[in-house]
């Protein structure tokens, strides 16, 4: 490790570990965040659930999106529209979307989670995941 | 990048260790292994979150599940449930006792609502051995942002914070340094007290395992303030947790150029040592802490000179808490004006109490002062134990007093608690019900503080000894009513003479207790009986009318106290008895009686 | 001096801003009592470790009371050291010290002279339920050839162990143990025989009470003096004769030798002699070793070193054994007076009278705790017998029934009681060297020496240096006294001795032998030890000998037995040799 040798450089060091924090940063005030919370059990990570994940969070990180958290979650019994995809906003009931692609993680992110207004593939649910 | 979609935070302070909080993580890491999502989701232990009573405590975030009183062979349920099948683990969520609902997020627990953790602020959210886990938490932009600012401006804003100290004094911190500045020296020290006595608390111990980097902060800011460029800790080593977190704290300080020559390339060089103590109670008094460091016998010395005219070998030291030390980033980096406006008139920002006895919620709290003893106890403390009545609170630990009923609403602060006859001390709470006998109390106390006197001066050395003996005597039912004059005189006595703070202190308990509970003293010296019913010289036990002669309580008593034939009315020999309350324990019918 | 005004008990006054409380008080002659705190002026002596609490006095605006030994006073300071509650609070402290203290007073060493005791009688305590209540400390009795540690009797004042680190820098005694344990003890508690003491007894000249003592050794003398068949001698230091009268309500500094002498003779001894005599032998022998070494290194011989010390502190001796175990080379081999006075008291004296020496005892009266461990060495065989400290001699002396003012002044007997005046400053700091100097001087030079006084030797700084001529060659002078300055100057030569020093006379006491620790107490009185001083060299100008050469015994001495200075039967009898003692 090379020292740090201005205040310039340690705000860098900051930005650049800043993610190791963030995540819990996040989940201490969780309910004012816009959660997506990837299915990660075995059947999503066939379907490419990790590298949607991945492309997610690389994606809040590059625009540095404070209030989006991308979480993972279970199997949430919809094997047949693997990846899924929750999306809950602050204060609303979650949507889960199926068959969620790079192209279409995208478009959630950008129209439902920036935009707020929901987008086509959307698999109706009772369940909430989120509280208990 | 870090692609971790989810954190597992395990408690790895020193009490949810003792209970196997190292296997959770190895489980919890090895159960993550076989679901192939190593990559994603991170098992890290943290400092402590205070939350004692039900540890060991596991964190799942971003969800903010809180899982208490975790076992080792629950990570394979935790790691199957909840992360791959995202289903909570409802048998391991937090059960309200008063609405009996489980608890997910911590945020929703009494326990913590009112708490406010500014000391605490990493404890139990980082990676305590990861510095850059405490970068990315702003650390070390408060020493970045100081070594911008004169020597003057910094020792003012400390000033402006209102921050006291917190090991007990509660003297300003920023006074403090200012003198330690003012002192011309070629040579100065920062000098950290990390010499916890006080039975029972833990605060020190906990920052030290749970946030070390925000001490090691600290003591650079407080370096550059006073103009010392060499820091020294004073810990304890039956602290080796602290210790270990400690020392990795300061190297990875030092390789990434945050110690040591020329920080963030200023010219400002400061660096820090670690120095043990034998656990010593007086060697938290700043005077003995500088001899026992000096390699010298642990004993005070008579104030002035001051440290911060001549303290370590001599020279201009500056001896704060480790406490005080945790609070001094936050200052910097939210402003003197965000900190002033938390707490009272004279005592500003938070305290950490370590909550124990008798009461439901046993643990580490961080809480803005002036919160009521009511709040805290009740509140955040859960109340009293299985629904007994409460009696007193002893705060600041054996230096203190016992504060009573008519105390509760008291707003905490130094001078509130002093004005009742206590002190702040370092944030010792123990709480005390109706089963506790107060002369016993005070006798536990002065135990501890005869057995801690240095044994320099003489009220010290030989006058806590006589008050413990007093107090034996009145405990084992042979006082007189003239003991409780002597305990009086001699412990006001010993307070007004006695050369340094544990002295002058030590009569505390033993003077609180005799004027709140003066009544209590007098049943002991006069009836010769325990109200309590604790002191087992003064109890009887006896079977009333209620005993159906089952010979339950004949059957277990140890020595043979009792006899009586089957289905009539037992006896118990008093000559006999040894007060054990085996035959209360074993009566099923309620016929026993002590007292 | 800035000037501070501080107002006492209703007296304001202006002291020196850096003055204490108790110093203001004392200007103010308001007597504070103390116990542990202890003073001695002009040396490096001072103890205020604030423990005992004793002085404790009001100050306006104070929480609680405050030790007037350590609080510096400010401007306008407002104190008051005789309230109610200064009252009640000094009384309760001293029955507490009562109550974890033995009541055995009246058979305690230490009667009349404890300070714990006046204490009592000052403050009118009675004996009280107080102090008879609760635990009492007990510990073995732990003692030296020199010296008795009864630690019951300690109150912590922590004087003892002032003096020995502080002072001494021997460090064989020092606080250990806490709470109501905590007591000055020994190193992993040994033996004080097992540790660096080096019997000194200066820890017994400052302790208030009988926790530290002398090893007495006066029934021993007795027990001689009854037994017919022994001849019973007695030699007497020089810095004695300037004490032993404050033990009789003399002023200090009162020479009462002939008192002394008269007194001796009641007692019973068969002869009176001056270990004065012996001190000039010594300079017969260390000033030609002296010689010797500086013309061997002038000829650049390599068998002997400079500088050379002196040997006849006992204490210096155990000192340099245990702590300059690489320099054993340095010190002069001539033995201590004392020594050389019982050599040659059962060789010269006993073959010259005819009485066998398995006949004689060999009594010495010494200012001096260390001489008694010397006795005991095995190198001397018992060449005395038994040693007594000047107190010891000043409470045989009243067990004899003797009226001492009333004596009739006596003169010491002969041969071995005559003496030079420079054998009589061997009991002060610059003594032992200035009569060193005289004679080297003569011996050098061959000349007469005129000017006897060497003022460039005295004094009482801890550590002093003097260039001395004889002729072309200047001898380079150090001095020390206190083993803390003695410390220093073999620091210094250890590490080359940059000062080119060629003598060196150490004196363990501070003040030397008049501040010996067998002395009548001086409770901290610095004026005494002066005093005493004074009258040695008084003393020495009133005889009319003045060079150890000079002595008309010393001369017939080497004339009839020994022929000269170190010859083979001066170094049999004279001399001694040095080992390492591994100690803690």
């Amino acid at each position: 490790m090379p020292k740090i040798m201005s205040l310039d450089e340690l705000k860098n060091l900051r930005d650049k570990v800043k993610n190791q924090v963030d995540l819990r940063e996040k989940g201490e005030k969780v309910e004012q965040m816009a959660v997506i919370r990837v299915a990660m059990a075995t059947c999503g990570i066939a379907a490419g659930a990790r590298e949607v994940m991945n492309f997610l969070a690389e994606e809040v990180a590059k625009r540095n999106l404070n209030n989006v958290v991308i979480t993972q979650g279970g199997c949430m019994g919809y094997c047949y529209a693997e990846p899924t995809v929750e999306v809950k906003l602050p204060g609303q009931e979650s949507i889960v979307y199926g068959h969620v692609t790079k192209e279409r993680a995208l478009e959630i992110l950008e129209k439902h989670v920036l935009g707020g207004e929901m987008i086509e593939g959307i698999i109706p649910v009772g369940h909430k995941s989120l509280d208990e | 990048m870090s692609k971790y979609t989810m954190h597992i935070l395990v408690c790895g302070g020193t009490g949810c260790m003792s209970s196997h909080s190292i296997e959770i993580v190895e489980n919890l890491k090895k159960y993550i292994a076989k679901t192939g999502m190593q990559d994603i989701v991170q098992v890290l232990r943290t400092g402590c979150f205070g939350f004692c009573e039900k540890g060991p405590i596991v964190k799942i975030l971003p969800d903010n599940t809180f899982y208490v009183q975790v076992k080792p062979e629950d990570a394979e349920e935790i790691i199957k449930e909840h992360i791959v099948k995202g289903r909570k683990v409802a048998r391991l969520l937090y059960t309200d006792p008063t609405t009996e609902r489980h608890i997910s997020d911590s945020k929703h627990m009494e326990f913590y609502k009112k708490q406010m953790r500014v000391a605490l602020r990493n404890c139990g959210f980082i990676d305590p051995t990861n510095i850059e886990e405490y970068i990315a938490r702003d650390g070390y932009a408060a020493l970045a942002k100081v070594l911008t600012m004169s020597q003057e401006d910094v020792i003012n804003e400390v000033k402006k914070s209102g921050l006291r100290g917190r090991g007990g004094g509660g003297f300003p911190t920023g006074l403090k340094w200012e003198f330690a500045y003012k002192n011309k020296s070629d040579q100065k020290y920062v000098v950290c007290n990390a010499d916890e006595g006080d039975p029972g608390a833990f605060m020190d111990r906990s920052i030290l395992e749970g946030d070390p980097n925000s001490v090691v902060e600290a003591m650079a800011i407080c370096g550059y303030a006073i103009g010392a460029q060499k820091g020294l800790v004073y810990i304890r080593a039956e602290y080796p947790l602290a210790i270990k977190r400690l020392e990795a704290a300061i190297h990875s300080a030092r390789e990434y150029g945050l110690l040591g020559e020329n920080i963030l390339g200023t010219s400002f060089s400061f660096d820090i040592e670690i120095r043990f103590g034998a656990g010593a109670f007086v060697c938290g008094e700043e005077t003995a802490l500088i001899h026992s460091m000096e390699g010298k016998r642990g004993e005070p010395t008579t104030k002035p000179p001051f440290p911060a005219a001549s303290g370590y070998w001599g020279k201009p030291t500056n001896v704060n808490n480790v406490e005080t030390f945790a609070n001094i980033p936050v200052i910097f980096l939210k402003g003197a004006d965000w900190f002033n406006k938390i707490g009272t008139e004279k005592s500003k920002g938070t305290k950490v109490f370590a909550l124990a006895g008798k009461i439901n919620n046993v643990g580490l709290i961080e809480v803005p002062m002036g919160i009521t003893l009511r709040e805290v106890i009740y509140d955040i403390g859960g109340g009293i134990k299985d629904g007994k009545k409460f009696k007193a609170v002893q705060t600041g630990g054996p230096s203190g007093g016992c504060l009573t009923e008519k105390d509760l609403n008291t707003p905490i602060d130094f001078d509130n608690l002093i004005a009742k006859g206590s002190m702040m001390g370092s944030g010792g709470m123990i709480v005390m019900d109706e089963d506790d006998c107060m002369p016993a109390v005070a006798k536990f106390y002065l135990e501890f503080t005869a057995e801690e006197s240095c044994g320099k001066c003489t009220p010290c050395r030989v006058g806590t000894k006589r008050l413990l003996e007093i107090l034996e005597k009145i405990v084992a039912g042979k006082g007189t009513e003239g003991d409780l004059v002597t305990l009086e005189e001699l412990g006001n006595t010993i307070k007004d003479t006695a050369l340094c703070g544990l002295g002058q202190t030590a009569p505390n308990p033993v003077l609180s207790t005799l004027k709140e509970f003066k009544a209590e003293y007098i049943a002991h010296v006069r009836d010769k009986k325990c109200p309590a019913g604790q002191c087992s010289a003064l109890l009887s036990y006896m079977i009333t009318d209620k005993c159906i002669g089952c010979t339950a309580c004949a059957r277990n008593c140890p020595v043979n106290a009792i006899t009586g034939v089957v289905k009539k009315q037992h006896t118990i020999d008093q000559s006999k008895c040894i007060k054990c309350g085996a035959c209360i324990n074993k009566c099923k019918f309620d016929a026993i009686i002590k007292g | 001096m800035a000037q501070v005004k501080v107002t006492i008990d209703g007296i304001t006054l202006e002291v020196p801003k850096e003055y204490t409380v108790l110093e203001a008080a004392q200007k103010a002659n308001i007597d504070i009592p103390t116990l542990c705190y202890l003073n001695l002026h002009e040396t490096s002596m001072k103890s205020n470790k604030a423990s005992c609490r004793v002085c404790v006095v009001e100050v306006e605006g104070r929480r609680n009371l405050a030790p007037a030994c350590v609080t510096p006073i400010t401007e306008g300071m407002v104190i008051k050291t005789n309230t109610m509650r200064v009252l009640k609070a000094r009384k309760k402290i001293v029955e507490l010290l009562l109550s974890d203290h033995p009541k055995d007073c009246l058979v305690c060493t230490k009667a009349g002279d404890c300070e714990l005791q006046n204490l009592v009688e000052k403050f009118g305590i009675r004996n009280s339920s107080e102090i008879n209540k609760g635990e009492q400390s007990t510990y073995p009795i732990d003692q030296s050839y020199s010296l008795i540690r009864d630690m019951d009797k300690c109150v912590m004042c922590r004087r003892c162990e002032t003096m020995c680190n502080q002072v001494q820098s021997v460090g064989a005694l020092a606080g250990v143990e806490r709470g109501f344990k905590a007591i000055v003890g020994t190193a992993f508690n040994k033996p004080i025989m097992e540790t660096v003491c080096t019997h000194c007894g200066q820890c017994v000249a400052v302790c208030p009470t009988g926790a530290l003592t002398e090893r007495e050794n006066i029934d021993e003398v007795v027990k001689a003096i009854a037994n017919p068949h022994k001849k019973v001698i007695v030699q007497v230091a020089p810095a004695v004769r300037v004490a032993l009268g404050e033990d009789f309500d003399y002023p200090a500094g009162s020479i009462v030798t002939g008192k002394m002498v008269a007194a001796l003779k009641q007692i019973g001894f068969d002869y009176v002699f001056d270990t004065d005599f012996a001190a000039d032998v010594t300079i017969m022998e260390e000033g030609a070793e002296l010689v010797s070494r500086i013309e061997k290194v002038l000829k650049r011989e390599t068998d002997v070193k400079l500088p050379i010390l002196t040997s006849c502190c006992p204490a210096w001796v155990n000192f340099y054994e245990t702590q300059f175990t690489d320099l054993l080379d340095l010190p002069s081999t001539a033995r201590s007076p004392q020594q050389i006075f019982g050599a040659i008291a059962k060789s010269y004296f006993s073959e010259k009278m005819n009485i066998p020496k398995e006949d004689m005892v060999v009594v010495s009266v010494m200012p001096c705790l260390a001489k008694k461990y010397e006795v005991e060495r095995p190198e001397f065989n018992h060449d005395v017998d038994i040693s007594i400290s000047t107190r010891e001699l000043a409470r045989l002396i009243k067990q004899m029934n003797i009226n001492f003012e009333s004596l009739k002044e006596a003169e010491f007997d002969r041969p071995l009681g005559e003496s030079s005046g420079a054998g009589i400053i061997f009991g002060t700091t610059g003594g032992v060297i200035e009569a060193a100097v005289r004679t080297a001087y003569e011996k050098i030079t061959g000349e007469s020496l005129e000017k006897i006084d060497f003022y460039e030797l005295r004094g009482f700084e801890g550590v002093r240096t003097a260039t001395v001529k004889a002729g072309d060659l200047e001898i380079n002078i150090g001095i020390a006294h206190g083993l803390k300055n003695a410390r220093m100057i073999m620091d210094e030569i250890r590490a080359g001795n940059p000062r080119n020093l060629h003598a060196i006379e150490v004196m363990a006491c501070p003040g030397g032998c008049i501040g010996g620790a067998g002395q009548p107490y001086h409770h901290g009185d610095g004026e005494i030890l002066q005093k005493r001083r004074q009258a040695l060299y008084k003393d020495d100008v009133a005889n009319e000998i003045r060079k150890s050469h000079e002595n008309s015994e010393v001369i017939a001495l080497y004339d009839t037995y020994l022929k000269t200075p170190i010859s083979e039967k001066a170094h049999a009898l004279l001399h001694t040799y040095y080992k390492a003692q591994e100690r803690i």
